[in-house]
């Protein structure tokens, strides 16, 4: 098993015909990806990279019973495409587009609860690598030699630091379920809360990795629920250390604006709530290593 | 992105919030001249600058006449002004903003900022204004009240009387309060704001409720629909280097070390900063390089790194998951073969196409370390930095 997503999942990629989302469409299909559809408003019952293209996610989802959907689509009408996957009643979206406006997502996030509980769609992103189930299933940007399957869940906002995690593992020869970027935005969907849940779940997993940095709430309140909530192991790293307060390091969502948000509070955070803390991100593999 | 209080105010202006009637001068001639416009006896000479603390740093000055206004805009104008929120370099001031002096019975304090926790739109507001909200919020947070906003419906008139009736307001004074909060938070919507401070939100004398000061900040994901407030862009009040990195797509931050960084990706820049850091050392800079860097976006990364006096090393570090080993490692070549780059550099290379990668860096006839792990590349890029130094001492 893995979260998320598996080699059955039918994905329909949005805004297919892009440069972007065609190399990674390809990549996706190389990795094992069950990709069915693509879509392109205007450019409907074309094909591109080897798929059948609809004008609606609608449509798709009607032609090719489509799951999931991943968004390569402008800032400006990204949150407007995930409205749509929504409307579809796609389960899983993951957003890879960086720059989207915080008041969009505001309106994203309000959209998805119309739906019920039971029918609401899981987002992931924006400005994330995706996510990837070694061996089953890409999802997203990450390149998939890097991986192997193993016992290793990873949750992380950002994607370079979620690759030199899974690459340190496998020089260690230990290999991942499966690895989540959640993204960098200040307001984006699903949590590091929402995925420790589901790791704690999943029969493959047996500790998972969460690499944090400066900013906003989310590393507390996952440092909480696995402290209350979880009986599997969880290890962390906080990246951004040496980052000044009041300064956007890179992620719309990394900059130190109030109490809790720097590295050094999340770190005490952390250990507070007795989760250990990597200090050095040239140790994952070794410390997780030590761990298993 | 930020704004000057003079801007801010004449936002809050358009969309009916009252203000002091005041007016802008780049000179001292043209403060006094604003001076003599805005009529009365007593003005204050404010600095225009990005940052809080104003008041105490000597940025705001009160004048009872026209040779003190002039006197006040020479001594502020073309100086730097160091508050406890600028850091010791200070922010210089070009721009004055010359107002009346408006005598008040209170002082309210009035925000609203894009709150993560919650995901919506949070006004606050308390009875003790003047004061820094983080000092308010240490000494009474129980003054503090705070306003949760519906995105769907926005601010309800309800909320904003609640909010005032809080604040101790008498009645005569809830419906003016009541018509700032829901102006103040129509314009903060429209323009994609991510903070407005006012403070303080004072009561006059003659029972009028007007925004003293102006804070704001926008969100710059949101700025492509907005030409208006991309305009008042003052690049004065930032770092050169960071806007000459803006100019040519680079995300770059200035900070105090003297390692450069060139990195790929926000989380491994910070990152790569922390290794630094744990080695010993103190990285010069944030700069992430993207996504498909080409050996030109590379180059052009050297020289902006390069640009700052302090840098006595640099360290490129790209794990390429979207970008590729051999196009960076070409841009390495060609930055150090067309720039003096003077300073020792460490490469390491990650990811798609790394044998190629470090192919063309060994054949290159380029002088560098290079190292294959991130721990590596933090110690090497520390330890050549102290050889450097053995070498010219």
């Amino acid at each position: 098993m893995s979260i998320v997503i598996d080699e059955t999942t039918r994905v329909v990629v949005q805004g297919v015909t892009g440069r972007m989302a065609t190399f990674h469409t390809e990549e996706m299909v190389e990795y094992g990806t069950n990709v069915v559809a693509g879509t392109s408003p205007g450019k409907g019952g074309t094909e591109h990279a080897g798929l059948p293209v609809f004008d609606t996610v609608k449509n798709a989802v009607a032609e090719t019973g489509a799951q999931a959907s991943i968004v390569f689509v402008p800032p400006p009408f990204a949150a407007d495409a995930i409205m749509e996957a929504v409307d579809a009643g796609l389960r899983t979206c993951v957003c890879v587009t960086d720059g989207i406006p915080a008041q969009d997502m505001m309106k994203v996030k309000r959209y998805m609860r119309t739906k019920r509980v039971e029918r609401r769609m899981q987002l992931i992103g924006p400005n994330c690598a995706g996510v990837i189930s070694p061996d089953r299933a890409l999802l997203g940007i990450m390149p998939g030699h890097i991986y192997t399957s193993g016992p290793v869940g990873i949750i992380s906002r950002s994607g370079t630091l979620g690759y030199e995690a899974a690459s340190q593992l496998k020089e260690e020869g230990i290999g991942v379920s499966t690895s989540i970027g959640i993204g960098g935005d200040p307001i984006n969907g699903s949590s590091f809360k929402d995925h420790l849940q589901a790791f704690e779940q999943d029969p493959d997993t047996s500790i998972v990795l969460l690499i944090g940095e400066i900013g906003g709430p989310q590393e507390a309140e996952a440092a909480e629920f696995a402290r209350d909530h979880m009986h599997k192991k969880v290890v962390t790293y906080i990246a951004g250390l040496s980052a000044p307060k009041g300064r956007t390091m890179g992620h719309a969502g990394a900059i130190v604006t109030g109490s809790g948000e720097s590295a050094a509070e999340k770190i005490e955070i952390m250990r507070e709530c007795r989760i250990p803390v990597i200090e050095r991100p040239s140790d994952f593999g070794t410390a997780i290593a030590k761990m298993i | 992105m930020d704004i000057h209080e003079y801007q801010a105010k004449a936002l809050l202006k358009e969309y009916g919030v009252p203000i002091p009637f005041g007016g802008l001068a780049y000179s001292p001639e043209q403060a006094a001249y604003r001076a003599k416009e805005i009529g009365g006896d007593r003005w204050v000479v404010k600095a225009q600058v990005h940052t809080g603390a104003r008041g105490k740093a000597g940025g705001i000055r009160v004048c009872s006449d026209e040779h003190q206004v002039w006197d006040a805009a020479d001594e502020l104008l073309g100086h730097r002004l160091v508050t406890d929120q600028t850091g010791p370099a200070g922010k210089g001031v070009y721009r004055l903003y010359v107002e009346p002096v408006v005598v008040f019975d209170q002082e309210l304090y009035m925000s609203m900022v894009l709150d993560r926790a919650s995901e919506r739109i949070v006004l606050a507001m308390s009875a003790s204004g003047g004061m820094e909200i983080e000092e308010l919020a240490e000494q009474d947070p129980e003054a503090i009240v705070r306003v949760i906003i519906e995105p769907a419906v926005g601010l309800l008139a309800f909320q904003a009387r609640e909010a005032a009736f809080a604040c101790g307001l008498d009645t005569a004074l809830i419906s003016q309060a009541e018509q700032i909060l829901l102006s103040a938070y129509r314009m903060f919507r429209d323009h994609d704001a991510t903070l407005l401070e006012v403070n303080p939100l004072v009561v006059t004398e003659d029972r009028r409720l007007i925004a003293l000061d102006a804070k704001m900040s926008f969100d710059d994901n949101a700025l492509f629909r907005h030409q208006n407030i991309s305009e008042l862009r003052d690049k004065s009040q930032e770092d050169p280097r960071e806007m000459s990195a803006l100019d040519r797509g680079l995300n770059y931050v200035g900070l105090e070390g003297n390692i450069g960084c060139i990195i790929n990706g926000a989380g491994l820049a910070m990152a790569s900063m922390d290794m630094i850091k744990h080695a010993g050392g103190e990285p010069a800079n944030f700069l992430d390089i993207g996504g498909g860097a080409s050996p030109d976006r590379v180059a052009k990364a050297f020289r902006l790194v390069l640009s700052d006096d302090r840098v006595e090393a640099i360290l490129v570090n790209i794990f390429a998951g979207i970008n590729r080993c051999d196009w960076v490692a070409e841009g390495v070549v060609k930055a150090m073969t067309e720039l003096e780059v003077g300073v020792p550099v460490v490469v390491r290379l990650a990811g798609t196409n790394v044998e190629e990668g470090r192919r063309i860096l060994a054949e290159s006839d380029v002088e560098l370390t290079t190292a294959e792990t991130l721990a590596e590349a933090g110690e090497r890029a520390v330890a050549s930095v102290s050889r450097e130094a053995l070498r010219e001492g």
